[in-house]
């Protein structure tokens, strides 16, 4: 049943959508510089920026960002699934939709699962949220390894996506889907595998691209009764211009309406870009816009939306558009690979020490370790972290009777700060300092994505979630909370 | 009331190592030079030892727990022995364990013994270590330096004091240092420098380059302490250093989590040193102090510590230190043998080469170095981080000399 009404806002659709794009673009014109020299025609793609994610980043991380952003922008309803999409999850098992969870401090009832294994995932899952007619949040999120002086390395970005899916307030109402499911191995990534093998470029789009892609386009507008001409954005992820305007012609969709595919502000996403291209349409799309949403590998899915009124909300701040108007350019290739692991620096014997993790004492802090959570003393009102059976406050020091108090969405300064040259860090310096909440409480901890020389005594500063140490032995990965830079602060 | 431990235990022998990179020789060689060197200046028998406190910090790359190596080492008879270890306070602690007992009337003769063997473990700086199951977690991987270069920020902000300025400042600390270690044999770095080639050495933690750290070291250092009346009894005749107050303040977490203190200063200093200052009936350091040695593991925790102690007014300690306030010649001066910077720092025996120095000098015994007839002095050690801390604050004197200048 589609609502005919197109003033009403309730029904199946989207009500709200964040993402999350990392500071660092890597330019391709320096990706260019180092490796045309084995192959020259990189030089032609030596366009625009990749975004790629610091030391400290991983799907997860930018999951987590990606799902606050898509909270700020709205939808306070109680989420009863969570859906975590991703190409490259960090654990193949150790639930990372449970890592996003207790991070996002969402309830433990809460049914959570992984999706993966096809760069349609995000799209795939998107489907199920939208029939199920649940309130649900999807966050997809890659970060793809790229072998040095590949093409794939000129097209792939790291970033993620999220979107809530409910029957109120929505920003987008889903009017049908269409899903096909066909093994074609344009490229394949095997198990073990550390990247992609890609297939040639020709045959993907002539097979793949041109053949697949209409025919799921094709077989939704038939079913829902739509005009090609109808439709107001076609999000093609992944689908460079020309191939794109093939489609649309073959389609009947006005060329007009193939939405940027971000390629040159930050690259594709791997299962993520369908999400995100789609957040960057509903940030300029009219109300009534028709919007058919495309996710490609080893088939189709075919979305189509129709905004409503309330896609205005996204239209004052723009969210997206900021943070890919907010990347930091950096032409620094050399620092890329290492922090993608694709060359090994010497890193000294300090990168020898061993980053055991103790599990049942991070099980007991979980909570105050993956969610960022503190505790108010009941007496004086005191925010501290980490909660300790004792009160911080030197006036008061009851014992036993704190409240649980997140920090994690609180406002912060600089109290104090170093940049470390001599510890173990795999972007240095390692860059940390004392950190002044709005409201009290105190709490040493590590920086993330600031320049060498921009913080200060006083900088503004919000909370991310970010990988903590890695440890290599046992294939064990902890996150906690850093401090970043506000968003067009600087 | 307690009366504190004023003049209840005198100091009868010391010894020290030189403070360097000893690959040839193990902690125990280190540990029999400066007991030996100790005993020889107590000029008793070993076997009148009746207990033992060792201050050994780092001991994965030393000797291991407890203090059965110091037992074996000097193979001692028996007699009680015990491991300290309180960050880099651990020489001092291990220096009040000793002068406790005796105070306490549970032993007349008493050994504090300090070592470490930080230079095996392979690379600069201090090794790497666990904070603990839980801090590992979400503590920052912070260095010592990282940690201490903080103070600089916070202070430069809440006094208005420009970093360039506070460098010069800090420069000075370290130019002070290398002049003063550059007449003391028993130094690490006897070098003198310049305030161009301190200004211009590469950063390690910002703002704080490479002269600003505080070397790193192995080294040993001992005492024996007894009662006065034993010291009589042993015919000690001479010139007598008594101990006056030994104090120390562990931050509680209020630096940690709580924003009543500002990152500019250290809390535990200005707690440790009034309660040290309280016990050995010190009223005025300026006047009453003639010379201090403190924990110069950073240029910026001497600034700072100078304030900390009293010895210059907050805010003041830039102009103090530029002024020559805390050289050799000045009004207090500190850090006389060196410092840390000159020393290094094997943490365990820090705390004891202080005391060492205090030793000589007040017994006129510190040739080159020698300042005028001082008749007080102060050791200070920081150990731990601006935020989380262990101050140890400590007053030796000549034996019932009241008269403080």
């Amino acid at each position: 049943m589609q609502p005919m009404d197109t003033t009403s806002t309730s029904g199946a659709g989207i009500t709200s959508i964040g993402s999350y794009i990392p500071r660092t673009r890597l330019s391709r014109k320096a990706i260019a510089a180092a490796n045309s020299w084995a192959n020259p025609g990189l030089v032609g793609r030596g366009k625009g920026h990749r975004a790629v994610c610091s030391h400290d980043e991983d799907a997860i991380t930018m999951a987590v960002a990606a799902a606050r952003a898509a909270q700020a922008a709205g939808c306070r309803d109680v989420v009863q699934v969570l859906q975590f999409a991703s190409t490259t999850l960090p654990f193949a098992d150790r639930q990372n939709a449970g890592i996003i969870r207790e991070a996002l401090s969402l309830p433990s009832a809460l049914r959570t699962l992984d999706v993966t294994g096809s760069l349609r995932c995000a799209t795939s899952a998107l489907i199920a949220a939208l029939e199920s007619r649940e309130t649900q949040l999807l966050i997809a999120a890659d970060k793809r390894r790229t072998l040095p002086a590949s093409t794939l390395e000129m097209s792939v970005g790291d970033a993620g996506a999220a979107v809530i899916t409910g029957q109120h307030n929505v920003l987008a109402h889903y009017l049908g889907s269409y899903s096909s499911a066909i093994d074609m191995t344009d490229h394949y990534r095997a198990q073990h595998a550390e990247f992609d093998y890609q297939l040639e470029e020709r045959w993907v789009r002539d097979e793949g691209l041109l053949k697949i892609i209409p025919e799921a386009i094709s077989q939704l507008l038939e079913t829902l009764a739509v005009a090609g001409s109808e439709i107001s954005h076609l999000v093609l992820p992944g689908v460079d211009s020309k191939t794109g305007s093939a489609i649309a012609t073959h389609c009947g969709i006005a060329g007009t309406a193939i939405s940027n595919n971000l390629e040159l502000e930050c690259g594709t996403s791997g299962c993520a870009h369908p999400l995100l291209m789609l957040n960057h349409v509903l940030e300029n799309a009219q109300p009534g816009d028709k919007i058919l949403l495309i996710g490609f590998g080893q088939g189709c899915d075919a979305l189509l939306f129709r905004a409503t009124e309330l896609v205005t909300r996204l239209h004052t701040e723009q969210p997206l558009q900021k943070l890919l108007n907010s990347g930091v350019e950096d032409d620094n290739y050399q620092r890329y690979l290492s922090i993608n692991q694709l060359v090994e620096l010497d890193w000294g014997m300090r990168a020898e020490r061993d980053n055991r993790t103790s599990q049942s004492a991070f099980f007991r802090h979980r909570s105050t370790v993956t969610g960022f959570i503190g505790g108010r003393c009941t007496h004086c009102d005191t925010p501290q972290f980490p909660r300790r059976p004792i009160c911080a406050n030197p006036e008061c020091r009851r014992s036993g009777e704190q409240h649980d108090e997140p920090f994690k969405d609180k406002r912060a300064t600089v109290k104090s700060y170093t940049e470390d040259w001599l510890a173990l860090c795999y972007n240095p310096p390692l860059k940390y300092g004392n950190v002044r909440f709005e409201g009290g409480g105190v709490v040493m901890m590590e920086f993330a994505d600031f320049a060498v020389g921009e913080v200060q005594v006083g900088t503004p500063l919000r909370m991310v979630f970010r990988i903590k140490d890695e440890d290599s032995k046992r294939g064990f990965r902890r996150y906690f909370w850093k401090a970043a830079p506000c968003l067009g602060a600087s | 009331m307690a009366q504190g431990i004023k003049d209840k235990v005198v100091i009868i022998g010391m010894g020290c190592t030189r403070f360097g990179e000893h690959w040839g020789s193990s902690a125990e060689d280190l540990i029999v030079e400066s007991f030996s060197e100790a005993l020889s200046d107590a000029g008793i028998e070993r076997d009148l030892l009746e207990a033992a406190w060792f201050g050994l910090s780092v001991d994965e790359q030393n000797l291991g727990k407890s203090a059965l190596s110091l037992s074996e080492t000097l193979r001692l008879p028996n007699i009680p022995a015990t491991r300290v270890e309180n960050m880099c306070a651990t020489g001092t602690e291990a220096l009040r364990g000793a002068v406790y007992g005796v105070a306490s009337g549970a032993c007349d003769i008493a050994l504090a013994l300090g070592v470490d063997k930080l230079k095996d473990t392979g690379y600069g700086g201090l090794p790497e270590r666990t904070k603990g199951t839980f801090d590992d977690l979400w503590s920052p991987s912070a260095t010592a330096p990282g940690s201490f270069a903080q103070l600089a920020s916070a202070y430069s902000a809440r006094h208005n004091i420009s970093m360039q300025k506070l460098k010069q400042a800090m420069a000075h600390v370290s130019w002070k240092s290398h002049e003063n270690g550059f007449l003391n044999q028993k130094a690490h770095l006897r070098s003198r420098t310049t305030i161009e080639k301190i200004l211009a050495a590469p950063t390690i933690a910002y703002p704080l380059g490479l002269f600003d750290c505080c070397g790193v070291s192995d080294g040993s250092a001992c005492a024996i302490v007894c009662t006065p009346e034993k010291a009589a009894e042993l015919g000690k005749t001479g010139t007598l250093v008594s101990i006056k107050s030994m104090q120390l303040a562990l931050s509680n977490g209020s630096e940690l989590s709580h924003d009543s203190w500002d990152g500019s200063y250290a809390l535990t200093t200005r707690v440790a040193a009034a309660r040290a200052y309280r016990e050995a009936g010190i009223e005025d350091p300026v006047s009453n102090l003639d010379l201090v040695e403190v924990h110069d593991c950073f240029s910026i925790t001497e600034l700072v510590t100078m304030e900390d102690l009293g010895l210059s007014d907050t805010g003041n300690a830039c102009d103090d230190i530029l002024a020559g306030k805390f050289d050799a010649t000045g009004k207090v001066p500190c850090n006389i043998d060196g410092g840390l910077k000159c020393f290094g720092h094997p943490i365990g025996a820090t705390g004891l080469r202080m005391a060492y120095e205090l030793y000589l000098q007040l017994q006129g015994r510190a040739g080159q170095r020698q300042l005028d007839r001082p008749r007080t002095g102060l050791t200070h050690n920081l150990g731990g981080f601006p935020n989380k801390n262990v101050c140890s604050v400590s007053i030796l004197g000549l034996y019932e000399n009241d008269g403080y200048r």
